[in-house]
């Protein structure tokens, strides 16, 4: 084998590690969000690290997984394997907001023994009055489910654009919510690190998908004078990040079926992907937070390689 | 030139708006987050069915006339009849870029 090969290699098997749907360790050190793949010699972090799952859509049963339950399972086993504090579903818990897939996340979420923080999905409020979500997941929340929580100096922020999708299904989180984010923020110092959660992408991934939130430049300029700034996202069942200002947004992988990518696939459906390679497009995400004193500054890594 | 005979066939199919079946009924598919017919024309009295084959639950949304259905799972349907004249837009309320149109004379 040639040292060519060997590169090829080596990164044809680290580009599988990070698609083998591993857990991804989030740093977030002084500011500086940093993702690392489980496992991974980097990974090796200390102090309080929280998980992220998303888009589980627990009652999908089309030939392109029909097994979500398990691959939920999966992406959760892998999480609580790193004691994260708490854990974050950052919505399409289920797919039909149906009582009973409700009823199999609250089981297999409880399991894991996690305090779970989520926020709804436009699944998991397909009914009129929202009621299955709101009874499981809206104590202490405010509106449609939107709240906010400190953690070891970090404010995180879970916020609902799912309710009423706008334009080309373009997430919104209207006037209530934003007047109540606007003064949620107001207390706090410039050096506070914030976490912003949501279902659909807070900033325009693709319009004509309706993958953005219309209002959501309106939320981000309330969190302007942050230093550091960290969005989490899902619904696109694919890993996007993005770096603007002091603000990094992270979108997490499904951890029931891929999508296609904006501008190649022919629609925002399920993506078939060949037999055997499902679990290469799933996946959980991680984040830790290392207290450090170094200048605020945002470092996006990409996950690949 | 291939190219041309298949946009010119393209252009026919989209300017002639499908019509509704003699017995009252009438189908729209939907299929890749597009409902088709686009544009249905149909006689008053004529109940409507939207079939989905998407492996994504979709609803329609015809504000015009306070209709909003439920989710419409895979290879599921929701029909809807139309009593009075006129043109009804509707949108799947889960993906709003969706949009259709039913004409009722």
């Amino acid at each position: 084998m040639t040292i060519e090969d060997h590169n090829q290699d080596r990164r044809g098997f680290l580009k599988c590690m990070t698609w083998a749907g591993s857990a991804i360790v989030w740093t977030i050190a002084g500011g500086i969000p940093r993702s690392h793949i489980v496992g991974h010699a980097e990974a090796a972090v200390t102090g309080f690290t929280f998980a992220q799952v998303s888009d589980s859509h627990l009652g999908f049963d089309k030939p392109v997984n029909t097994n979500v339950t398990g691959t939920f399972q999966e992406a959760l086993d892998h999480a609580v394997s790193e004691k994260p504090a708490f854990l974050i579903h950052t919505g399409d818990i289920t797919h039909l907001s149906k009582p009973a897939e409700f009823d199999a996340a609250a089981q297999m979420l409880g399991a894991t023994k996690l305090r779970v923080h989520t926020v709804p999905g436009e699944h998991d409020v397909l009914e009129e009055d929202r009621k299955s979500y709101l009874n499981r997941y809206g104590k202490g929340t405010r509106g449609d489910g939107w709240y906010s929580f400190n953690e070891h100096g970090v404010h995180f922020i879970g916020l609902v654009n799912v309710v009423n999708l706008k334009g080309n299904g373009l997430g919104d989180l209207g006037h209530a919510q934003l007047e109540w984010l606007e003064k949620d923020v107001k207390a706090l110092s410039a050096s506070t690190p914030i976490v912003v959660f949501a279902h659909v992408p807070l900033w325009v991934v693709y319009q004509d998908w309706g993958w953005g939130t219309v209002d959501g430049g309106q939320a981000l300029s309330y969190l302007k004078r942050f230093g550091s700034v960290t969005v989490l996202n899902g619904h696109i069942h694919q890993v996007m990040q993005k770096v603007e200002g002091h603000v990094a947004f992270h979108t997490a992988r499904s951890t029931a079926f891929p999508q296609g990518v904006p501008g190649v696939a022919k629609g925002p459906g399920p993506m078939p992907v060949p037999a055997g390679e499902l679990k290469n497009y799933l996946g959980t995400a991680r984040i830790s937070l290392v207290s450090a004193t170094s200048p605020l500054a945002i470092v996006d890594t990409p996950l690949a390689g | 030139m291939r190219g041309l005979t298949y946009s010119t066939l393209l252009m026919a199919c989209l300017l002639i708006p499908a019509v509704a079946r003699p017995d009252g009924t009438a189908k729209i598919k939907i299929d890749n987050f597009t409902f088709s017919p686009t544009k249905l024309s149909i006689a008053k009295g004529t109940e409507v069915t939207w079939a989905n084959e998407d492996d994504i639950p979709h609803t329609i949304v015809l504000t015009a006339n306070n209709v909003r259905s439920k989710a419409i799972d895979t290879d599921k349907t929701f029909s809807y009849r139309f009593d009075k004249a006129g043109t009804f837009s509707y949108i799947c309320g889960l993906h709003p870029q969706m949009h259709g149109q039913v004409v009722v004379k």
